[in-house]
């Protein structure tokens, strides 16, 4: 199977790898997904007291190429987004933006609610309800 | 110099050897009779090529040229062998015994026999891949008419064994039927040693042409009959009508001479090739090779890299051609059946790669996957969860996964 080269391009050089304290308050972290299924996905946030933009984000998977690469391409678009706009980004975005083949739609709903699980993280730790998850995908 | 993509999947199928196609090419323009017409020197030619052929791939395997019934490959041969025996011995019973780790040209024909009245018994391997004669023994029961055991495993290599199995049969009076495709030509195979009735074997997995194959059906004691599948023109002893693949057989009888006599000399060089590879990636911490490694084909490793998905791993090693256990590409997320019924955890079945040297591997091309390869891992162990897990001395087990 042909990888696009987005998916390549995110592969060979994935944006903002890595780990953010997970103790702290203005850190949201998701983990999404499970080893027997194949596909693994950390992602973090770290969001501005102040503004509510979310200045930073990282991740790391265990997974296929794509799932690397959606949740690449998820910690560039979340970051300089507030939370809220956060909320918006859809797996179908992410489809497009890499030419996920159909076989390969479900790692863009993993990076999809790995986004959601970290903004859920991130808002019970300052006191806010958990979004209600209107797009239940497991 | 290095040239790339290195070939290292030979256990999907090999590269011809130059010398099988030199033997091919007179068979397809000058010599092109149908080697079932008696009447003009076209066919004799061809007849008499086909001839040689069997006699060349006899040799191979010990056997009687007469046993060699050509077909169109391994798979063919295993429903030619499985149903054919459903058939023919419908009267003296309809239990068959296989493994669950048999290729899936034996699974599904099994599948396909249970359906039209067939009991099936699926032995377990244990957890290095192999069965025991015990296992064989306690399914046997009064009406099994067939015994259906690899010789040698086409994912992780590990060699069946198969001699005390055809003898335990014989007691029996059980027919013994093995698919040895992964087998011959790699190591020795000896239907008269190793007690074989009939055995599935394939041209492609050892330097020769794609679509040609072979079934040995044993002829003197006992002589073994089955049911043809294809019918027809009566070719082939009546068991599989077709006109016959004159230059593909002739590829195959060349291929099967060439092995026979390179066999010692090659399988000294691969192994040592693969041993080489297997102790350096076994340097990687966490690395595992799959399967029993003392009863193992020479040319194959099964490697699992723990908390590297197969997949994304395939990708970052994009300049060796291998194959993975992990078949997330597929439509179902599973991965290999083998390595799962091995018992193996999700993650090694997930991270696994396997390894196929062959006859035309160089040294060089496997200095070049062992360093390829600790790249790969390391990098993806790198942006690996898992792996950073398993750093900070957290159990995977305990976590409760939030499954797809």
């Amino acid at each position: 199977m042909a990888y696009s080269e987005k998916v390549i391009d995110h592969y060979s050089n994935p944006r903002n790898i890595g780990t953010l304290d997970k103790s702290s308050k203005q850190v949201g972290t998701g983990l999404v997904g499970a080893p027997e299924c194949g596909d693994v996905m950390r992602l973090q946030i770290e969001v501005d007291e102040v503004t509510g933009i979310i200045k930073d984000a990282k991740f790391k998977t265990f997974g296929c190429g794509s799932a690397i690469a959606s949740s690449s391409l998820a910690t560039e678009w979340l970051k300089g987004k507030s939370v809220d706009d956060a909320l918006k980004i859809d797996n179908m975005d992410i489809v497009e933006e890499l030419a996920l083949p159909p076989v390969k739609i479900h790692c863009s709903v993993l990076a999809e609610d790995a986004i959601r699980s970290a903004i859920n993280d991130y808002r019970v730790k300052n006191g806010l309800e958990p979004i209600e998850d209107s797009k239940k995908h497991y | 110099m290095l040239k790339l993509p290195i070939y290292l999947d030979n256990n999907a199928t090999t590269p011809m050897d130059p010398r099988v196609l030199e033997a091919m090419l007179p068979y397809f323009i000058d010599n092109f009779g149908n080697a079932a017409s008696r009447n003009h020197s076209f066919g004799w030619k061809a007849e008499e090529a086909v001839d040689y052929a069997r006699e060349q791939i006899a040799a191979l395997i010990n056997a009687d040229s007469k046993e060699i019934i050509i077909t169109s490959g391994a798979t063919e041969s295993n429903n030619l062998a499985i149903k054919g025996v459903f058939e023919m011995y419908a009267a003296k019973g309809n239990h068959f015994i296989t493994v669950e780790t048999e290729h899936k040209a034996v699974l599904d024909t099994c599948k396909h026999i249970e359906k039209l009245g067939a009991e099936v018994t699926y032995l377990k391997a244990r957890e290095d891949g192999l069965i025991t004669i015990e296992q064989v023994e306690a399914a046997i029961k009064p009406n099994t008419v067939l015994v259906s055991v690899m010789y040698a495993n086409n994912e992780i290599g590990v060699i069946q064994p198969v001699k005390e199995i055809s003898k335990l049969c014989k007691s029996k009076g059980i027919l013994f039927h093995t698919d040895a495709t992964q087998a011959v030509g790699k190591i020795p195979v000896d239907v008269i040693a190793d007690g074989i009735d009939l055995m599935s074997f394939s041209a492609h997995k050892m330097y020769g042409p794609k679509g040609v194959g072979a079934l040995y059906v044993r002829r003197k004691n006992p002589r073994v009959k089955v049911t043809a599948q294809m019918d027809g023109g009566g070719h082939e002893r009546g068991m599989r009508s077709g006109t016959l693949n004159v230059p593909g057989i002739v590829g195959f009888g060349k291929a099967c001479e060439i092995c026979r006599l390179d066999m010692d000399a090659d399988t000294a060089r691969i192994s040592k090739l693969r041993d080489k590879l297997e102790t350096e990636l076994l340097t990687l911490e966490e690395s595992y090779v799959n399967g029993n490694r003392e009863h193992r084909l020479p040319h194959v490793s099964n490697m699992s890299f723990k908390y590297v998905e197969g997949e994304g791993l395939i990708m970052g090693v994009k300049d060796i051609a291998v194959s993975s256990g992990s078949a997330c590409t597929s439509a179902s997320l599973e991965p290999s059946y083998v390595l799962k019924a091995l018992g193996l955890d999700d993650e090694l079945a997930h991270s696994s790669l396997r390894f196929g040297l062959s006859r035309f591997t160089t040294e060089e091309e496997v200095d070049f996957a062992i360093a390829h390869v600790k790249e790969a891992v390391n990098k993806l162990r790198e942006m690996s969860p898992l792996w950073e897990m398993f750093k900070e001395g957290i159990d995977l087990k305990t976590i409760v996964w939030q499954e797809h």
